[in-house]
């Protein structure tokens, strides 16, 4: 029997990095963390990703797979002997990649946006990351229909792409001083965000608020080209 | 419409009712009309004017506003890469995806590659002029030549036949030339990319695909007022 050889390249801030390390624990499969260096790229992510040179990539054997929702959804379709991450009904798994698209592609944009403005522009990016956030309130009531996740009684493709921003979300609370997630704007999220967390394939890769915060300074200090501080 | 598919009766009931609403032009809609139409899937097709958004467009897509938008039983579905796996799930006759998951994960790879890098590199090429469409130009080659490179020893990115990186890409086929001839600049020549000009080729003729292109002399009056909207807003450098 073939060794069960499964390793995944990233780096522990990064949110696309915990999709696929959620996804091998949703399976119980058992990987290898290569966390590459801050600021700089292996020879092994030149190697297996050079097309984009990104984190995360999983490498299956000796096969790499690049861009994390796409990673998701091969770990579900080769380990299909653990719980299922997409739904099997074809129009739940559309409405699942609508909403994790939209997630990447619209929402976390507006966040990113949201981190480096200023003035009126910071104000827009704020409008449009809480109008996000009602949508996919919207959504978590039609997907889950009463249940804990978007993807039912368990954690599904659009709980990984959503729920893995959770932590820069809590960051962006916090340096902004605003409250994104809300009891009162948005109560179904807050309590399936808590949810999510504490789940046990989350737990273990969803880094700490203070943890990143501290690194969210880092980052700062790189783009505005300051060396980094020392740890 | 010419189909070599085999339709049962039970797939006859899964058709009752589809609607794609699209536009004339919009290269997102055509991948889903080759979907459909290579699968052998009759439906309704409603042409939209996006200066005059019909209600039904705006009730189904309401995120966006966008086509091309599918309709299913009454169930709206969106974005053209998600309509088209949806497709290929529900009617599995004329496989758009290969089986195999690490080849499926390279077809979905190369697809939103093409989407995320490739599209709006040319794009940028399309809308910029002097020394910025000089940079874009060099851009949108480096993410050309990743795409030429995947044709090695195929005729289609799918192999033998066309499949959901083929669709993705199709845009190529027809709108490339329509930007090349609009702004006076060629991206693909014969030299740098003689795999990606052939699989052009196969492409635009291949039985099904070439009975829907849009007609060329519209796409280029088209163009080129867009282009002039475009270039008459920015300085030239």
């Amino acid at each position: 029997m073939v060794k069960n050889d499964v390793k995944v390249l990233g780096a522990w801030p990064s949110p696309y990095v915990m999709r696929p390390r959620i996804a091998l624990n949703i399976k119980s499969v058992n990987y290898e963390f290569l966390e590459e260096t801050f600021g700089s790229k292996s020879e092994l992510l030149l190697q297996s990703n050079p097309v984009h040179k990104k984190i995360p990539v999983l490498i299956h054997g000796d096969k790499p797979i690049c861009e994390s929702m796409i990673i998701v959804e091969y770990i579900d379709e080769v380990w299909t002997s653990g719980p299922s991450i997409l739904p099997s009904d074809p129009y739940d798994r559309a409405i699942q990649r609508f909403w994790a698209a939209y997630v990447d592609e619209k929402w976390f944009a507006a966040m990113k946006g949201l981190r480096s403005a200023q003035g009126e522009e910071r104000k827009a990016f704020l409008d449009q990351v809480t109008e996000g956030l009602a949508l996919l309130e919207e959504a978590f009531g039609k997907c889950s229909k009463g249940k804990a996740f978007f993807g039912g009684d368990r954690i599904g493709l659009l709980d990984i792409a959503f729920g893995s921003f959770l932590g820069w979300l809590k960051v962006t609370e916090k340096l902004n001083g605003v409250k994104l997630l809300d009891e009162a704007k948005t109560p179904g999220l807050v309590k399936w965000a808590e949810r999510f967390c504490a789940d046990a394939a989350v737990k273990s890769v969803m880094p700490e608020t203070e943890k990143l915060l501290e690194f969210s300074k880092v980052l700062a200090a790189k783009m505005k080209g300051a060396p980094p501080p020392k740890n | 419409m010419a189909s070599s598919a085999v339709v049962t009766a039970n797939q006859l009931i899964i058709m009752a009712e589809l609607k794609l609403f699209r536009t004339w032009s919009s290269r997102f809609s055509l991948r889903v009309v080759w979907a459909l139409d290579l699968k052998g899937i009759q439906y309704d097709t409603i042409f939209e004017d996006l200066s005059n958004k019909s209600s039904l467009l705006l009730q189904y897509n309401p995120v966006y506003k966008k086509v091309p938008v599918l309709v299913h039983n009454g169930k709206p579905l969106l974005e053209s890469l998600v309509i088209l796996e949806y497709i290929d799930e529900t009617w599995k006759q004329t496989p758009l995806l290969p089986e195999d998951p690490s080849e499926r994960a390279m077809a979905r790879f190369w697809a939103k590659f093409g989407d995320d890098k490739v599209l709006p590199s040319i794009w940028n090429v399309f809308i910029k002029q002097g020394k910025d469409q000089e940079e874009a130009i060099v851009t949108a080659q480096e993410n050309l030549g990743c795409v030429e490179r995947q044709l090695t020893g195929k005729k289609f990115f799918n192999g033998e036949t066309i499949g959901l990186v083929d669709l993705a890409f199709g845009w190529l086929a027809n709108l490339l030339s329509v930007f090349e001839e609009v702004c006076g600049v060629t991206l693909i020549d014969l030299e740098k990319f003689p795999l990606l000009l052939e699989w052009i080729q196969n492409f635009a003729d291949a039985p099904i695909i070439k009975e829907s292109w849009p007609p060329r002399d519209k796409l280029i009056t088209k163009y080129q007022a867009l282009h002039e909207v475009y270039t008459s807003k920015e300085a030239p450098k």
